[in-house]
């Protein structure tokens, strides 16, 4: 717990320490991914089971936000409540319709990646709702007074136009993060590990595990919502290909299983060091070969495998190991 | 307490279990034995909800549980154990009861602490902390026990959870099972080990090829010629009371 406060306090600071610009914008990609990875994480890396289309509930999450703003004039501080409910809706629908039939491993993966385009073929297809192809452009207020009312921060004063998404990802970051810890220490939580540990050892001990799953689908969907949200408001654009493309359901498997599944502080983790690693890959390697695109893809491609290899439980696993080394005591740090 | 009527269950051509009936009543612990392969554990994922029965009735304290969900049998108030145990293995021991105890109990800290207390009845008090994965055999049988007992259930039913023992651990055991008897929870278990099943049962079913073919007390059951030769063989009875004529 206390550790929560130090990185909470850091990343609130950040800004301020480190001026704004480059860094900032590092970090909020970064704190962007382990919410991603936060949303899968709950489904996954606490229920066992593993998601390859969030990105399902990430273009829901978006699209609701544009639509309601662009079709209807909802404000969007009302829009992101539909965005969330109305998505851990499509998640406990399709989870309904995937743990129904018992599907598991695999196959659960492979459905959801068959939802996530089947999202994405629908989006494309109707262009009378979704504006098909072309995506959704937001209207740009460029009034200061409104920018609160708004939820764009661009013409909102300086620090706000600098700094207020990198806030607005840092609240729903530390929101996702406490939600993931509360549920850890409940009823819910518990039964949800031991789904994942042993689903008939479950059943055996009177858990309803087609119920616990489907609580945890719907969970993972609205965490992933809400990165949607925050995504549609910063870049006012959303189409099919960002919002229900592969690209997001990679990220946030990616950061959970490099960070440590299961753990509240694995997504961050994970994903700081995907985009530390991706950094430095450019800056390095891609500076050498004259910044060839995908040369990043190439090193987290090797870096996972050497992670599922060696780190099981991801660098939470490692720098609790560590941490017992070093301390010399079995106590869990 | 428990009334099986007629269950039934065949997989492909093979009658697994074939019309059994058979009653257990509250505050006894009865037995079920067999040979390797007679059904047992079929019988018992039929009562608990893991297999659904082709036909035939299981109902509970009067009331019709055929065909219900294990979580929802779980509920009512009947327990199974595995043969093969199925720890949760990431967690530790004290975590894996609580889960148990989660079953009547929403709020965590009261389900820690009643995990803490069952651990402490099974004689688990100073593994809490371990990790159910580095336990030893007699361990995982232990907190499969365990894990059982805190879903504070009427009926509990135990498969096979004296297999692998050496002969203090059965000891041991025998004594954990009779109190937990003694507190009100009333035992239905599948055992090979007869030292165990003569020393704990108040009756015994033997089960062969799916069907019932003896009930009574543990020492009529095992005297029985038919049930000698279910186990040792066609005229295995015969050859051992000429066996025993001879000693005398």
């Amino acid at each position: 717990m206390a550790g929560w406060l130090i990185i909470a306090l850091a990343l609130a600071l950040a800004p301020l320490a480190l001026g704004s610009g480059r860094w900032v914008e590092f970090l909020e990609l970064t704190l962007f991914v382990a919410v991603l990875g936060q949303g899968w994480n709950v489904l996954g890396g606490y229920g066992g089971q593993y998601s390859f289309g969030n990105a399902v509930f990430f273009g829901t999450g978006a699209y609701v936000q544009a639509l309601l703003q662009y079709r209807f004039g909802i404000s969007p501080w009302i829009s992101l409540w539909f965005a969330i409910a109305g998505t851990a809706a499509v998640g406990a629908a399709i989870g309904w319709l995937s743990f129904r039939y018992g599907l598991r491993g695999s196959y659960f993966a492979l459905i959801t990646l068959a939802f996530a385009e089947a999202f994405h073929v629908l989006a494309r297809s109707f262009p009378s709702i979704t504006e098909g192809g072309r995506g959704v452009q937001l209207a740009l207020n460029q009034d200061p007074d409104r920018a609160l009312a708004t939820f764009q921060f661009n013409f909102a004063g300086s620090f706000l136009a600098e700094n207020g998404f990198y806030y607005t990802i840092l609240a729903v970051f530390l929101a996702s993060a406490f939600a993931t810890w509360r549920m850890e220490r409940t009823r819910f939580g518990a039964q949800l590990i031991a789904v994942r540990e042993n689903e008939d050892a479950a059943q055996a001990l009177g858990i309803d595990a087609f119920r616990v799953k489907l609580g945890a689908i719907s969970i993972s969907a609205a965490i992933t919502a809400a990165a949607g949200v925050y995504y549609v408001q910063k870049y006012l654009f959303i189409e099919p290909g960002i919002a229900f493309g592969t690209s997001k359901s990679v990220e946030a498997l990616f950061a959970p299983i490099i960070g440590g599944l299961g753990t509240v502080v694995g997504p961050l983790l994970g994903s700081f060091f995907i985009h530390g690693v991706g950094e430095a890959a450019k800056a390095t390697i891609g500076q050498a070969l004259g910044d060839r695109p995908g040369v990043d893809l190439i090193l987290f491609g090797t870096i996972l495998i050497l992670v599922l290899a060696f780190l099981p439980r991801g660098l939470a696993g490692l720098w609790a190991a560590l941490w017992r080394r070093l301390t010399g005591g079995d106590g869990n740090a | 307490m428990l009334e099986v009527r007629g269950l039934s269950r065949s997989f492909g051509g093979l009658k697994a279990v074939d019309d059994v009936t058979l009653s257990v009543p509250r505050g006894q612990i009865v037995s079920l034995i067999g040979p390797n392969g007679a059904g047992k554990t079929t019988l018992f994922a039929l009562i608990s909800g893991f297999l659904k029965p082709d036909s035939g009735r299981v109902s509970f304290e009067g009331r019709d549980i055929t065909g219900h969900k294990p979580h929802a049998i779980c509920r009512a108030g009947i327990v199974r154990t595995f043969q093969v145990v199925q720890p949760f293995a990431g967690l530790s021991v004290h975590e894996n009861i609580a889960v148990g105890a989660h079953t009547r109990l929403r709020d965590r800290d009261e389900a820690l602490e009643r995990a803490r207390e069952v651990a402490h009845r099974v004689g688990m008090g100073a593994m809490l902390d371990r990790p159910a994965s580095a336990l030893t055999i007699a361990g995982r049988k232990r907190l499969e026990l365990a894990r059982a007992l805190a879903t504070d259930p009427r009926l509990l039913l135990l498969d096979e959870v004296m297999a692998g023992l050496n002969a203090t651990e059965i000891g041991e055991l025998v004594e954990v099972i009779r109190a937990i008897r003694d507190e009100g929870v009333t035992i239905f278990l599948i055992e090979h080990v007869m030292q165990a099943v003569m020393r704990l049962s108040d009756y015994t079913h033997v089960l062969n090829h799916g069907a019932m073919i003896a009930s009574g007390t543990p020492r009529e059951v095992t005297s029985a010629p038919h049930v000698i030769e279910a186990y040792l063989g066609h005229g295995a009875a015969a050859r051992l009371a000429e066996l025993e004529a001879g000693h005398a």
